[in-house]
């Protein structure tokens, strides 16, 4: 049963190996350099679990895609050096048949790494503290106890 | 099995039918107000920025669900797919308790006085079905005072001076300026342009028992977490149920207006929250479900007088469907723009609504609400790689030094955008679903590229040393600034609704929301909604004789 393999580890749709390249490909989306990138901001955590909520129809195109991906690298795409996963991604943003599936990856890349970190991604907040914009969730020029009666 | 009958049922708890819940129940008629959707209270408010109902990318906030509520849209080559809420092209509006009120970036606008009589005053582009408003900005002026002052409305703009004479002016002063404003004032005002504050249905002292915005970067998509926006589900729906001759029913699906043999409404079909089909009998049915919504139940409430559904006898129902085409433009600044204050937008002209020669028409043009960082990726200049280094760098370099300034271009109406009844796809409940189909008028487009080139002079004044323009989209438009699907008019013929928003065909049946619009302003539409509602209700309330009307 595809629940029972042994490599589906932490995950809850990718497989070990799937989320191990999808990482890769997601640090070269958003790479670390003086700022964390997408491998420390946890975005493949973000993307496995929208594909097993609200992005169940892109589960196929992440099977697919990341094989594809791993078929064109000729081995498995973190063994490659940066420039070379670089390169391949490039051929990838240009080829007819994974052009679609890379598009996907870098609008989720996105989500996960800028968006709240309630859906899995953006670790610690860091694109925020990256952008220096102040954490609390809601900071105002005042505060009101609501407790208390106003003015009509 | 049919519950006790009572005067009025309302349908959908928005900004139009909020104050009709309201108007009636505090004169004395009963009334059963139907929502679809529930009712969130700001202790709901999810700080979510990638699931709310400005960004739907993991869904809405305020609803639909995703679901059991599809559409079908189709495109300009004929193809047709299924849509969903949170997707792109569904033209959704919010389904709870205070509807697009309850999250709205709440901009408070009286539309131009031109507005109210575009056709008169530029004649029909070829393929726009534009016509006059029957009624006028004066007719509509104290109605707009009502909403102004019951709903609460913060702003000034007495250095407007493009706007229609007001009577009162507005009862809370503007919130303190942010520095995207103060920057962009002087530079109108070097430019011989007349800024003004932006009137917000949002408090900007204590009114109404409420506190005033604490000015939180959280606002449009969300629900106020201090309760300081101003909907109908923190006013006028609280003082209807107060009477206790109003009562609110969530999660209520109307199915279809019920009529008797003569064609008479007779009360609505809806299935309650548990999926029960319900029978609520009443002597007046408002319809306040949005453009979209309303027209699909009128069109599902067919009869042997009306099998293209009521008030459908000339094929009005559904059409003219617009919104607004949003363009503008966005410049960089070497100085630090980004101050966290929201909700951002503040300053705004009403030069260029008016009198741009060649332009039927135009739009109001405004500093944009505050932008979260995921909201940013859509902000940065064509040409930025989309991945890589070279992104990161973008958004680091862009996030805080920008200023984007943008307007709701008045849309020509278009007889081809439309929405009808599929008439294979049903939702959750069984009901038929709409079914999108058109397109923008160019000269619509036109109008909207040349808004945007406004907006990039007005920028490049202010001291950027970049800039970018958001051009017109194609296709169909309609959104949360949805309207003209019911139009008013004094003809049956080529209307739906008299000028009290009451079908022609069925006198005890009225539409109360932007379905009515003619056109559509070059403004945000909500204070037009609920000032026509205040109309519509006071006639209903003057006329209205036991279980009829005085003729």
């Amino acid at each position: 049963m595809a629940g029972c393999r042994a490599s589906r580890g932490s995950w809850r749709f990718l497989t070990e190996e799937e989320a191990s390249s999808l990482n890769a490909i997601c640090e070269q989306i958003i790479p670390a350099d003086e700022d964390p990138g997408a491998a420390w901001a946890g975005v493949v955590r973000y993307i496995d679990r929208q594909l097993a909520g609200h992005f169940q129809e892109h589960q196929k195109a992440y099977r697919q895609g990341i094989a594809a991906i791993n078929r064109l690298a000729g081995r498995r795409f973190e063994e490659l050096d940066a420039a070379q996963q670089q390169a391949l991604l490039k051929k990838a943003e240009k080829d007819k048949q994974l052009a679609p599936f890379f598009n996907l990856v870098i609008a989720h890349a996105m989500q996960g790494f800028y968006g709240s970190p309630r859906h899995g991604g953006n670790r610690d907040w860091i694109s925020w503290r990256m952008l220096k914009i102040p954490i609390s969730p809601c900071r105002g020029r005042d505060h009101y106890d609501l407790t208390k009666g106003v003015k009509a | 099995m049919s519950l006790k009958k009572v005067d009025a049922v309302v349908v959908g708890a928005g900004a139009g039918g909020g104050i009709v819940a309201k108007e009636l129940a505090t004169n004395g008629l009963s009334v059963v107000l139907l929502e679809r959707g529930k009712w969130h209270t700001p202790a709901d408010c999810r700080k979510d920025d990638l699931r709310n109902q400005r960004t739907t990318i993991l869904g809405n906030n305020t609803g639909p669900e995703d679901e059991g509520n599809p559409r079908v849209l189709v495109d300009q080559q004929g193809r047709e797919r299924i849509v969903l809420p949170s997707q792109g092209g569904y033209n959704n509006n919010a389904a709870c308790v205070g509807g697009g009120t309850a999250t709205y970036g709440a901009m408070a606008w009286r539309f131009h006085p031109k507005d109210f009589r575009m056709r008169s005053e530029y004649g029909a582009p070829e393929g726009s079905t534009l016509e006059d408003w029957p009624i006028s900005y004066d007719d509509l002026e104290p109605y707009y005072e009502k909403a102004e002052w019951e709903i609460g409305v913060s702003g000034d703009d007495s250095t407007n001076p493009f706007k229609g004479p007001r009577k009162k002016p507005l009862p809370m002063p503007p919130l303190p300026p942010t520095r995207e404003e103060t920057i962009l004032r002087a530079a109108a005002l070097r430019m011989g342009l007349h800024p003004f504050h932006i009137p917000m249905l949002r408090n900007s002292v204590p009114y109404g028992g409420r506190p005033p915005c604490m000015r939180c970067r959280w606002c449009v998509g969300f629900l106020c977490e201090v309760n300081a926006k101003c909907g109908t589900q923190n006013t006028v729906i609280p003082v209807a149920l107060a009477t206790r001759l109003c009562e609110l029913r969530t999660q209520c699906m109307v199915k279809e207006i019920l009529l008797d043999s003569r064609g008479r409404a007779t009360g609505v079909a809806y299935f309650d929250q548990s999926g029960r089909l319900q029978e609520q009998p009443a002597d007046l049915v408002v319809v306040s479900g949005a453009a979209t919504e309303s027209a699909r139940l009128l069109l599902n409430s067919k009869h042997r007088l009306f099998p293209n559904g009521l008030g459908n006898r000339y094929d009005w129902v559904g059409r003219n469907l617009q919104g607004h085409t949003y363009t503008g433009a966005i410049g960089y600044f070497e100085q630090e723009t980004y101050d966290d204050l929201g909700p951002g937008a503040g300053i705004a002209i009403c030069d260029f609504n008016h009198g741009n020669p060649g332009l039927r028409g135009g739009a109001m043009l405004a500093n944009e609400f505050i932008r979260l960082p995921i909201q940013f990726l859509n902000f940065l200049p064509p040409g930025t790689p989309r991945w890589g280094k070279a992104h990161k760098d973008a958004m680091r370099k862009y996030y805080k030094h920008t200023i984007a300034v943008q307007g709701p271009t008045q849309e020509m109406p278009v007889w081809e955008s439309r929405v009808q009844l599929d008439p294979k796809v049903k939702d959750r409940w069984g009901i038929p679903v709409l079914r999108m189909s058109g397109y923008r008028h160019p000269h619509t487009l036109e109008i909207g590229n040349a808004m945007a080139e406004k907006a990039a002079a007005w920028l490049k004044e202010a001291g950027a040393v970049e800039v970018w323009l958001k051009r017109a989209g194609q296709g169909l438009s309609g959104g949360q600034h949805q309207a003209g699907t019911c139009r008013m008019g004094n003809d049956p013929k080529t209307s739906v609704v008299n000028k009290y928003c009451q079908v022609h065909d069925v006198d005890n049946v009225f539409v109360v929301d932007g379905s009515v619009h003619v056109t559509n302003g070059g403004f945000n539409p909500v204070l037009t909604i609920m000032a026509n509602a205040y109309r519509a209700s006071e006639y209903i309330v003057k006329t209205w004789k036991g279980t009829k009307f005085r003729s």
